[in-house]
């Protein structure tokens, strides 16, 4: 018996490899949105390398955290690589999270039968959220400062037990070297944990099911006489071949950030990021990543703060029926035309929500904050009926391929 | 392939022309520096805040060394133009002599560390507040600035730049003509850019290497794709 015969026989890893790379059978015509799943994976790792990397320097202290966090920067070696890649990371996981969801909807991959694939990669999306918080009051910048204290302080809307819960997740009254500790316990155990646990689960599921495509049809309908579809490829080569071209391509946009833009305007890495925290110096104006302000800029919309936060609580929360908010039998918005121009609103007010929500709160913002909040409520609302009653074109019966 | 172009085309203008120019900008009309920024500006400007600035002024995340192995600054220079006899080291951080229960009583607070002012206030921020100062006898120090009303931090510049009043009328002229005095302070802003990531030395070194080492990695993975789909029909 051969060593191979040997270990294969008490190895559960190449069934494992067979059921997941090498026949699991994905549609032929993914086109460049399909990059993103794999590229997130791909992110995930790096920020776990880079975060291990920063976390060996870290000292979660209030005296010491941000003066640590500027020792990886000027003294240690290669530092600003670790740290560039950590906080440059973060702005693009949330780009292809982005893309990666808007394809989804664009396709209704999130239509039957796979909600559940849904629902768990839009929970991953609200661990990223909670981990990314966690991460930027790490460094206790003013900005971590404030911004610790304006999240935390939503808990105190909670009927009740509001004031308990707030006092609970800060450690104490207000931010200290309590929060830091608790906040970098949650930060690389419980949330990372958490989101890997999701993703396992989000690839189980969809292999499950078999993946959508642009076309929005089951490839699964149509088999060749070897029992697999006949418009569907072994993920082992030809994706895989595919989404190592993808790693290149992204890399060098990576690269190319860390390199020669790393705070990237700004935007990737924000100026009162630069400033230690200081209890008796507020900011002018708080506003969060650009990753988390559109929802901040629908919080706003209202002046009052309760309504506002069920609003933000809403807004956030609605994507979880997307599934079953969606009743028209072509999944695909290529043959929806006025789903397609819905979601292209959709998405478009959701950037200029992310704008609005980094101005400071001034009253010329007021009135394009309060449309964008409606127009991203209204697009839920309205999707059951326009969805129901809307014309639409045949999709084909096979997918849409052409050799390349 | 067009309809690719045509999402990237829409995501740009997006970005570029639509939702920002909608609405005009919030701070206040800033100038802008206009320099090369290279080792020379950089040493001028680390000159220049080593006589007028770190009297007060720390830069706490900077050490000496670093003038010299990522400029190229020799180790007499340093010790001659930048070191101030502190007793310093060479490796040390280059903080101000000043001690801060004094720099409280003096001034209220004390001055602000800048190692990282750059990156908080912007370049065009730090050149438009050194060249906003004006003569106020109402002021403790007698100094007040357009920029930063109130300010306690004196104009350490004037006898490079002169001493004007309020309205911008010249009271004593400077010791540089006007153009020479904005290149000064120009310098010291390039310097406290530095200041705020010297990683830009070593960043823009490896930078071509490790891109053209991805750009080939990538050109290398096409190939590979194409090959295995060639099959795919």
């Amino acid at each position: 018996m051969s060593f191979k015969d040997w270990f294969v026989k008490r190895s559960p890893l190449p069934e494992m490899w067979r059921e997941h790379m090498a026949e699991y059978y994905a549609p032929k015509n993914f086109n460049i949105f399909y990059y993103a799943g794999s590229l997130l994976l791909l992110m995930v790792v790096l920020q776990f390398l880079s975060g291990f990397l920063v976390l060996a320097h870290y000292i979660p202290t209030a005296r010491g955290a941000y003066d640590s966090v500027y020792g990886i920067m000027y003294d240690v070696h290669y530092g600003w690589l670790m740290q560039y890649m950590h906080v440059d990371g973060v702005s693009l996981i949330f780009v292809l999270l982005y893309v990666h969801m808007a394809r989804g909807m664009l396709y209704g991959s999130y239509r039957s039968p796979r909600e559940i694939v849904w629902i768990v990669g839009y929970t991953t999306y609200l661990a990223f959220m909670a981990e990314a918080f966690f991460g930027y009051v790490l460094p206790y910048s003013n900005l971590s400062y404030w911004a610790g204290t304006v999240i935390t302080s939503l808990f105190k809307s909670i009927p009740f037990i509001g004031g308990w819960v707030t006092t609970l997740v800060r450690g104490g009254p207000g931010m200290s070297g309590d929060t830091l500790n608790r906040f970098m316990a949650l930060h690389v155990t419980l949330v990372f944990m958490i989101i890997v646990g999701l993703i396992v689960l989000h690839i189980l599921y969809l292999h499950k099911v078999g993946s959508n495509n642009p076309d929005g049809i089951e490839i699964k309908a149509s088999k060749g006489p070897d029992g697999h579809p006949v418009d569907g490829i072994p993920f082992h080569p030809y994706y895989s071949v595919k989404d190592l071209f993808g790693f290149g391509v992204w890399l060098i946009i990576f690269g190319a950030i860390i390199f020669y833009a790393p705070t990237f305007h700004h935007i990737f890495l924000e100026r009162t990021m630069s400033t230690p925290a200081n209890p008796l110096k507020s900011l002018p104006d708080v506003t969060p990543p650009w990753y988390l302000s559109p929802f901040y800029a629908m919080l706003r919309s209202i002046p009052n703060k309760n309504a506002g936060i069920i609003l933000m609580v809403v807004a956030v929360l609605f994507p979880f029926v997307l599934p079953w908010l969606d009743r028209n039998p072509v999944k695909s918005t290529r043959y929806r035309p006025i789903t397609r121009i819905m979601l292209l609103i959709f998405f478009i007010n959701f950037f200029v929500l992310a704008y609005l929500g980094e101005q400071p709160p001034l009253p010329k913002y007021f009135f394009a904050e309060r449309l964008g909040a409606f127009i991203y409520v209204a697009f839920f609302v309205l999707l059951p009926f326009v969805s129901k009653f809307e014309p639409t074109r045949a999709p084909p019966a096979r997918v849409r391929f052409r050799a390349h | 392939m067009k309809k690719y172009v045509i999402w990237a085309g829409m995501t740009l203008g997006l970005l570029t022309g639509g939702a920002p120019a909608v609405f005009a900008d919030n701070g206040p009309q800033l100038l802008t520096p206009h320099y090369t920024y290279n080792a020379k500006t950089i040493i001028s400007g680390a000159r220049l805040f080593a006589t007028n600035c770190m009297a007060c002024h720390s830069i706490k995340f900077m050490r000496y060394e670093f003038l010299t192995n990522d400029l190229g600054m020799s180790k007499t220079d340093v010790h001659k133009y930048i070191m101030l006899p502190t007793g310093s080291a060479f490796k040390n951080n280059m903080t101000s002599a000043m001690p801060t229960d004094m720099a409280h009583k003096w001034f209220g607070l004390p001055p602000p560390d800048l190692s990282q002012i750059v990156r908080y206030k912007s370049q065009d921020w730090i050149y438009t507040y050194l060249l906003s100062f004006y003569r106020d006898p109402k002021r403790p120090s007698g100094w007040n600035n357009h920029l930063f009303p109130n300010v306690a931090m004196p104009d350490v510049l004037a006898p490079y730049g002169g001493i004007v009043n309020e309205r911008g009328q010249v009271l004593r002229a400077g010791d540089e003509p006007p153009p020479k005095f904005k290149e000064q302070v120009t310098d010291i802003v390039a310097f406290l850019r530095f200041v705020s990531d010297p990683s830009v030395v070593q960043r823009h070194d490896d930078g071509p290497w490790v891109l053209g080492l991805l750009v080939f990695f990538t050109i290398a993975a096409y190939f590979l794709k194409k090959e295995y789909w060639k099959e795919v029909k």
